[in-house]
């Protein structure tokens, strides 16, 4: 995997000058098909904005892996995520899919997008009144979790 | 020394402690009360490799970081 496909940023993605970076990269490899998803902060809950935490090696880690699985199928997947605070209809997330033809990129887009949304180490907050709110309702335990729960005999 | 990292939301500074294996870590963040109630939904990597048991011998100056529920995007 070259690292250069997960970008990192702190505060909103500049999402045009992103994706018109991905979208000429992808046209100088040949790829017949460039399949994106933005995620955009939506106005709700009377929230401010989100903010972000990330673990970065271990997001490494699990994107090399989505790297490695897509590059099987000829596609290469690449992602920006922020960290910090995104105000309201801004963007904290942009992944793409490139290949050959249309319906490996389609596939892989979801499957990636879903497995992100379980296991990319990242954590968001609602922010309301200034103040950053661990947005435990939304969030998913990761594969594996609760192994030092042993009292609960989770082991 | 063992050094435990709290990521996220969970908010506590990284602590030390002796143990020799991943159970150990597990018996003495049991004991804590604050940390405790994190340890059902916490996911656990070892240097930064996720594991999913606690047979896991650790050494002087590894890490152990607990992964709450994460939420991208």
């Amino acid at each position: 995997m070259s690292l250069e496909f997960l970008e990192i940023y702190e505060g909103p993605l500049d999402v045009d000058l992103i994706f018109s970076r991905w979208r000429k990269w992808g046209e100088d490899k040949n790829y017949g098909a460039f399949i994106t998803f933005v995620g955009t902060v939506r106005e709700e809950d009377s929230i401010e904005g989100l903010s972000f935490d990330l673990y970065e090696p271990i997001l490494t880690d699990w994107f090399a892996g989505w790297s490695q699985r897509a590059s099987k199928e000829g596609a290469v997947v690449r992602m920006a995520h922020s960290f910090g605070d995104v105000p309201l209809h801004r963007s904290s997330y942009m992944a793409a899919v490139f290949s050959p033809k249309r319906a490996v990129a389609l596939r892989i887009i979801e499957e990636f997008v879903e497995d992100f949304k379980a296991n990319a180490p990242i954590w968001k907050y609602d922010i309301k009144k200034g103040k950053r709110v661990y947005a435990s309702d939304r969030s998913h335990k990761i594969e594996g979790a609760g192994i030092l729960d042993i009292e609960r005999g989770s082991r | 020394m063992v050094k435990v990292e709290f990521l996220g939301p969970i908010g506590k500074k990284p602590i030390e402690i002796e143990a020799k294996t991943l159970k150990e870590v597990a018996e003495i963040l049991n004991k804590d009360e604050e940390t405790k109630k994190w340890l059902a939904e916490c996911a656990v990597a070892v240097n930064d490799k996720l594991v999913s048991s606690l047979d896991v011998e650790l050494r002087d100056g590894d890490r152990v970081s607990l992964l709450p529920p994460v939420c991208g995007g």
